[in-house]
């Protein structure tokens, strides 16, 4: 194959299609390189699909995508061990298209993505692994793939090439990862009749429920747990760092067990049939371990960029964006007839600041370090509002005024008064 | 839970296994019996590396889900080579 392309796109997850689709659809000579037997069958996610990144790529998005439920309510629980206390938000106003957010399957999705990628004019070559980026000094010329006469160039190649970024790394643009900067989540599938989902959720129609659960379930760790709702299915799973699973001695097997035999959430999937068990690496670093993301002849896009928002469990639409704007900086780069060199590829990086995707991770750039370094937030605090909770609504003869001097007792005991006062100013700073 | 029930789980999933060519290999497995604490045995989802009597530590990459675990908290001697299998091989997910 000594066939030169315009642009490689290497991955075919959200930023990789939204980057190859923008470049054919303007007009470039795209090839697009997938490792898996089809695009999605490399891919993991809880998932949740945000309408408005996919709608700026296609606008008509939900006349064939395979869409599984819009949500219509979210929960927000915080777990001790045999409770849960926390919010549901459900508006009629959700269920009113278009839709806002949809739960997906991945494998699904990423295909249907992935032959618009292919009706707009690229080309997808699938079963390949890209092992290196060709080099000529400084600047990208290609990728070596792992075919017969692997080589094959092109004036710039997109690094879609997910979380573990292996491309970037080898070829010195970056480090290696920092356990503390990336979360290790697993989940699995669960398959129940439609029926039985939409009355355990009070659903109706293909509206859906997402539940995101945070406290004991993960045993001090930082992470947090989800429960999503699909058309015949149940995706749950959890996640914590990396760093705080390799200071324990419990598997993240296990801990999707524990999780899944809590009184609050064993009768949710209760009688499902398990399909699948996923794992994979969340990028959660934040702002600031966002690496170099251009340079001679490439770019870097979703989660190999670390653009994932953890706050807000908010990754696959920062990765459409990124994927979008990377596009849109070599078009306009092809167009004015201006070599991909990293000086004018910069402008990919102001894009990504000027938009949502940076301002928010700068927004909660302190936050990674803050939950680290506090524990309590995931352990103490949701035993202590749960406790709470059930010294006041237990009805046993105590009057309301003990019963609320109890419960200050119990959190200054547990924090003391400057400790509930230092947590109280770290959440405001974290979220400030 | 005994490895037994991660193996339950993975018998979920489809895999087209490369016979031979494992992606994943040990690079020193002397280093492994030497202070590390050998977090790779608890942490890798699928379970893939085995903690053994004498000190060592065996890994089997059949199952493996490719998440990158292993080579990230393997800070000490960095002692993990890991690469993507080839084109098609490996996890195959029918849901992700």
């Amino acid at each position: 194959m000594a066939e030169k392309f315009d642009a490689i796109v290497v991955g075919a997850g959200p930023s990789g299609n939204a980057a190859a689709y923008t470049l054919a659809r303007g007009g470039l000579k795209v090839l697009q390189i997938e490792r898996g037997e089809y695009p999605g069958s490399k891919n993991v996610q809880g998932a949740i699909l945000y309408a408005d990144a996919l709608e700026r790529i296609i606008p008509d998005f939900r006349e064939d995508a395979p869409l599984e439920r819009h949500v219509i309510e979210q929960r927000m629980w915080m777990l001790d061990d045999s409770s849960y206390i926390g919010t549901h938000y459900r508006s009629a106003d959700f269920d009113q298209p278009p839709y806002n957010r949809y739960t997906i399957i991945r494998a699904e999705f990423d295909k249907w993505f992935a032959r618009k990628v292919r009706q707009a004019g690229a080309l997808l070559i699938t079963e390949t692994t890209v092992r290196d980026l060709l080099l000529d000094g400084e600047r990208v010329i290609g990728v070596q793939t792992d075919r017969e006469g692997g080589a094959i160039y092109a004036d710039v190649v997109v690094l879609a090439d997910g979380v573990n970024s292996l491309l970037a790394r080898k070829a010195g643009f970056r480090p290696e990862l920092n356990p503390a900067d990336v979360a290790l989540a697993v989940k699995e599938i669960h398959f129940l009749p439609t029926e039985t989902i939409e009355a355990r959720f009070n659903l109706s129609g293909d509206a859906g429920v997402v539940i995101e659960m945070f406290g004991k379930i993960t045993q001090g760790m930082m992470g947090t747990g989800f429960l999503y709702t699909n058309k015949e299915s149940l995706t749950i799973g959890v996640g914590c760092m990396l760093s705080d699973f390799k200071s324990q001695k419990m598997t993240p097997s296990q801990l999707l067990e524990n999780m899944k035999s809590h009184p609050s959430i064993a009768p949710l999937i209760a009688g499902g049939e398990m399909k699948e068990y996923a794992a994979h690496l969340i990028p959660e670093g934040g702002y600031n371990a966002v690496p170099k993301i251009a340079g001679e002849g490439w770019v870097i896009v979703g989660d190999s960029g670390m653009f994932v928002n953890a706050v807000h469990r908010e990754g696959s639409n920062l990765a459409m964006t990124s994927g979008r704007l990377a596009a849109e900086t070599l078009l306009e780069l092809a167009q004015a007839r201006l070599p991909y060199t990293a000086r004018n590829l910069a402008r990919y990086r102001r894009k990504l600041d000027e938009s949502f995707v940076m301002k928010d991770l700068k927004k909660y750039r302190r936050l990674p370090s803050v939950f680290h370094r506090n524990p309590q937030f995931f352990t103490a605090y949701p035993e202590l509002l749960s406790q709470a909770a059930q010294t006041l609504l237990r009805v046993d003869g105590e009057d309301k005024k003990s019963k609320e001097r109890a419960i200050r007792r119990s959190f200054v005991a547990r924090r003391s008064r400057f400790g509930l006062l230092g947590d109280a100013f770290k959440m405001w700073r974290a979220f400030e | 839970m005994s490895a037994n029930k991660v193996e339950e789980k993975l018998f979920q999933n489809r895999y087209r296994v490369d016979a031979g060519r494992p992606h994943i290999s040990i690079k020193n497995p002397e280093l492994c019996t030497n202070q590390c604490d050998q977090p790779c045995t608890v942490c890798c989802p699928a379970g893939c590396y085995t903690q053994e009597g004498n000190g060592r530590v065996t890994l089997i990459t059949d199952g493996c889900l490719e998440c990158g675990t292993c080579r990230v908290i393997c800070t000490e001697h960095r002692n993990v080579a890991w690469e993507y299998p080839r084109g098609g091989f490996g996890i195959l997910f029918k849901f992700g």
